[in-house]
């Protein structure tokens, strides 16, 4: 099927790329149909809205800068969606870029849930107090990789001078 | 809405399952404790408006900022800017599904 889409145009897209979200998004509760579309670059997806072309997100897997990440997303929202096996389940969090790009965040506490069999899916809100709405992706990355090269943090809070009796 | 009056101690009942009692009263604070199943989120009504917000925010971000954050994302050798390209699922020249097999070969 064809999607007018903010960042391509009209496109052609696959049945498998489409996803529903039977009670939108918070905010856009009256949009249920999307197509998840591969970005120019990755590790960013689209998200957009299949019924008003200016209604796109764009959105990132979150493990891809919080390894740590899980979204604690709550039984009963995963049966919601028909997820019974955590094959099933894939999570975006959704990205906003502010006009200086460099200070983009991710929203870790509302994170997307999608299950991938049956293309249905819902915005979850996470108890976790660790996740906020604006996590500046390239300051995570940086402390979760941190450059190779630099000064050397030996052993922390072990002074080599001190000796043993 | 309704509304109930309650005193420190007291509580309600949101069906059968979900408890709400007033643990103190502090000048304009009321300190409240839920009890409720697990499958039922519970959270203040800010973080729902935050989430909201964020997604209205996320939704206003402009298409063509996108192409800046392969640069800031790092990685050497990436391959030049591509044109705007359709998702890989979904091969941009539409005859691709559909097109014929090749034409036999002559003898």
């Amino acid at each position: 099927m064809k999607v007018r889409t903010k960042a391509y145009g009209e496109i052609e897209v696959e049945d498998k790329q489409l996803v529903r979200f039977p009670r939108g998004l918070f905010g856009f509760e009256e949009l249920r149909d999307f197509v998840i579309l591969d970005a120019t670059q990755q590790p960013f997806y689209w998200l957009q809205s299949v019924d008003r072309v200016e209604v796109a997100f764009v959105l990132i897997d979150p493990m891809f800068f919080r390894p740590d990440y899980s979204a604690g997303v709550d039984p009963s929202e995963l049966e919601e969606i028909g997820i019974e096996t955590p094959d099933d389940m894939l999570v975006f969090a959704i990205v906003t870029i502010p006009p200086s790009a460099q200070r983009m965040t991710a929203n870790l506490q509302g994170p997307l849930i999608l299950n991938r069999r049956t293309h249905e899916g819902r915005q979850s809100i996470s108890l976790d107090p660790r996740w906020g709405v604006r996590h500046v992706i390239v300051d995570e990355m940086a402390q979760n990789n941190p450059p190779p090269a630099g000064p050397s943090s030996a052993s922390p809070g072990q002074p080599s001078a001190v000796r043993e009796p | 809405m309704l509304i109930l009056a309650r005193r420190i101690g007291e509580s309600i009942m949101v069906g059968d399952q979900v408890e709400i009692s007033v643990v103190d009263i502090k000048g304009d604070q009321v300190k409240l404790g839920i009890k409720a199943p697990s499958q039922v989120k519970v959270y203040r009504r800010e973080v729902y408006a935050a989430i909201q917000q964020e997604n209205l925010a996320a939704a206003a971000a402009a298409p063509e900022t996108l192409p800046k954050l392969e640069e800031l994302m790092g990685g050497e050798g990436r391959r030049p800017p591509a044109p705007p390209a359709p998702p890989a699922a979904a091969p941009p020249s539409p005859e691709a599904s559909g097109s014929p097999p090749p034409a036999p070969k002559k003898p």
